[in-house]
C-alpha cells in the first residue's frame, strides 16, 4: 500500500521498507512520505511497529529491505553521527547517564568535544525550559527523577544537538494531563520554527493537538495516512 | 651468609603432599559441594602436566635451540588462550578466542622483550632458563586479565545497553558510548594485580621468591627478582586487558555503529 502524500519538501521518504527484529517481522512494505517542518504522529497499538519505525529513521537499526531517504539522500549516504545529531531521538524509557541533569544534557556536547563552553550551558538551560522543566532541575541527580521527569530530560538532551528532526517515542506516556498538554503545546511551537517531529503515540487526541499528519500502524503495516484534521472516527475504532 | 641447598623432595614425599588434596575432597563431600571429582582429576592432571613439563624443559634446556624455545613460548600462549576463553561460553566463541590470543601474545611479548633485553640482559637472548619461567608467569597473568576483561565487558555492555544506545542516538561514536563499560572491564581485570602489589611480602610470599629461597638462592636477590616479576605482571595485565577491551568492544557494534542485540 503506497502511503505517499504529495509533499513539496519531504523530510523522509520510505519505499517498501521491511524490517525484522530478532527473527520477527516488525515492519512490512512501508511506503511513507514524512513532511518537513511538520509533525507526523505514528499511531497504533503496542507491537504495531511504531518504535521500530522511529529506530530506522535514526539508523539505530537498518531495514532488511527497502529504502529510506532523508532530505533527498539515501540514509546510508550520510555520515552516521552527523545524521544522528540532525535526527535526534528521545526514547520512551530513557536511560539517565550518571550525574546531574546538567551532566546528562552536556553529554550531548561531550560526544563531540571534551570542552564544554558557556554557550553549551546556556543551551542546556534553554532545552530544559522547552522540555517543561524548571531551571533548578539542572543540579538534580538524574537517576532520582520520576519517569515523567526522565522523559523530559531525555527530550531536552535530544534538543541539545539542535536537530532538524526530533523522533519522540511516547513522549507523554508518563506525564500528568496538564504537563502533557503544555509539552504538546511546546512541541507544536517547535514545528512552527521549522522542526520536523515524528512521534509515536497511543493517544489520538495528542496527535490531533499536534496537527500535521497521522500514520496509523497495525501489525507492522501503515493502514492509513492522512492529515490529522481529517482523522475519522472509523480509524479510532480500529485502534 | 651461608646459603643452604634445597632439601630433595622424593616421590614418597610427593605422595604425602598429595594427601592434602584429600582434605579438600573430604570437605567437598562433607559440605556436598560436588567438587570431589574435579579436585581428584585436577590433582592428577596437574601432577602429570608438571612431570611432563619437567621432561620437556630438560630437553629444551639441553638443546638450547632458539626455534624450539620460541615454539614452546607460542605453545604457552595457545594453551593460555584456550584456557582463557573456555569459561566464556555465553560470548561468541570464535572472535573472542582470536582476540584473547592476540592480546595475550601482544601483552606478554612486549613485556618479555623489555624484561629480557633491558632489565635482565638475558644472554643469549633465547636462554630458556630465563625466558620460559619468566614468560610462563607473564602469560599466566595475561590470561587471567584477558578472561576477566572479556567477561566483565560482556556484562557491562549488557547492563548498559540502554545508556549506550542513548549515547549512540545523540551521535556519539561507539568508542565514546561504551567508554564506561571499557573502563569497568579493564579496572576489574587490574584489581587482582593491584591487590597483589599491595600485599606482596606481607600477606603473600609469591612463588618465584619462595622458589628461589627454597632453592638456596640469596633472599635479597630473590626479593629483587620478585619485585621485577610484580612490575612485569602489572604491565602484561594492563596491556592484555586493554587490547581485549578495545578490540572486543568493536564486536558489539555493526559497521553502521548500531549496537548489536545480545543474547
Amino acid at each position: 500500500m503506497n502511503q505517499a502524500i504529495s509533499l513539496s519538501s519531504p523530510a523522509f521518504e520510505l519505499a517498501q521498507v521491511n524490517h525484522v527484529r530478532v527473527g520477527r517481522t516488525v515492519l512490512r512494505d512501508i511506503s511513507l512520505t514524512i513532511p518537513k517542518g511538520r509533525t507526523t504522529s505514528l499511531i497504533g497499538p503496542s507491537g504495531s511497529g511504531k518504535t521500530s519505525l522511529l529506530r530506522l529513521l535514526n539508523r539505530l537499526e537498518s531495514p532488511v529491505s527497502g529504502s529510506i531517504r532523508y532530505a533527498g539522500r539515501v540514509l546510508e549516504e550520510y555520515p552516521i553521527r552527523e545524521l544522528r545529531r540532525r535526527v535526534a531521538f528521545a526514547f520512551q524509557t530513557p536511560a539517565m547517564l550518571p550525574g546531574t541533569v546538567l551532566d546528562n544534557l552536556l553529554e550531548a556536547c561531550r560526544c563531540f568535544s571534551y570542552k564544554v563552553t558557556a554557550e553549551d550551558n546556556a543551551r542546556a538551560m534553554h532545552a530544559l525550559q522547552l522540555a517543561e522543566l524548571p531551571a533548578d532541575y539542572l543540579s538534580r541527580p538524574a537517576d532520582r527523577l520520576s519517569g515523567g521527569e526522565k522523559q523530559r530530560v531525555a527530550l531536552a538532551r535530544a534538543l541539545m544537538t539542535e536537530p532538524d528532526v526530533l523522533l519522540l517515542d511516547e513522549p507523554t506516556s508518563a506525564l500528568d494531563p496538564d504537563t502533557s498538554a503544555r509539552l504538546v503545546a511546546t512541541l507544536s511551537r517547535l514545528t512552527q520554527r521549522g522542526l520536523t517531529i515524528v512521534m509515536a503515540t497511543h493517544r489520538l487526541e495528542e496527535a490531533r493537538l499536534m496537527g500535521g499528519y497521522v500514520a496509523v500502524l497495525q501489525a507492522g503495516c501503515v493502514v492509513d495516512y492522512r492529515s490529522s484534521g481529517a482523522l475519522e472516527t472509523a480509524i479510532v475504532v480500529t485502534l | 651468609m651461608q646459603i643452604e641447598r634445597a632439601i630433595d623432595l622424593g616421590w614418597f614425599d610427593l605422595v604425602l603432599a598429595a594427601a592434602l588434596v584429600l582434605v579438600a575432597i573430604a570437605i567437598s563431600v562433607w559440605q556436598r559441594l560436588g567438587l570431589g571429582k574435579s579436585l581428584l582429576v585436577g590433582a592428577i592432571r596437574a601432577t602429570v602436566q608438571l612431570l611432563l613439563i619437567g621432561h620437556v624443559l630438560l630437553m629444551i634446556f639441553a638443546s638450547r635451540e632458539w626455534s624450539l624455545v620460541l615454539a614452546f613460548l607460542l605453545l604457552m600462549v595457545l594453551a593460555a588462550t584456550i584456557a582463557a576463553t573456555r569459561r566464556l561460553e555465553k560470548h561468541s566463541a570464535a572472535p573472542l578466542r582470536l582476540i584473547c590470543g592476540i592480546a595475550i601474545l601482544v601483552g606478554s611479548s612486549i613485556t618479555l622483550l623489555y624484561v629480557g633485553t633491558i632489565v635482565v640482559h638475558v644472554s643469549p637472548w633465547y636462554d630458556p632458563r630465563y625466558l620460559i619461567p619468566i614468560f610462563g608467569m607473564i602469560v599466566g597473568n595475561a590470561m587471567n586479565g584477558a578472561t576477566l576483561t572479556a567477561d566483565r565487558l560482556y556484562s557491562e555492555m549488557r547492563a548498559r545497553h540502554a545508556d549506550i544506545e542513548a549515547l549512540l542516538a545523540l551521535g556519539a561514536s561507539p568508542a565514546h558510548a561504551s567508554r564506561d563499560a571499557v573502563k569497568k572491564a579493564i579496572s576489574a581485570a587490574m584489581i587482582p594485580t593491584v591487590n597483589a602489589l599491595a600485599v606482596v611480602g606481607i600477606v603473600a610470599l609469591p612463588g618465584m621468591m619462595t622458589g628461589q629461597i627454597l632453592a638456596g638462592g640469596d633472599p635479597t636477590q630473590a626479593v629483587r627478582y620478585q619485585a621485577m616479576v610484580m612490575f612485569m605482571l602489572t604491565a602484561a595485565t594492563a596491556i592484555t586487558s586493554t587490547c581485549v577491551a578495545l578490540w572486543y568492544r568493536r564486536t558489539f557494534f555493526s559497521p553502521a555503529e548500531q549496537l548489536l542485540p545480545l543474547d
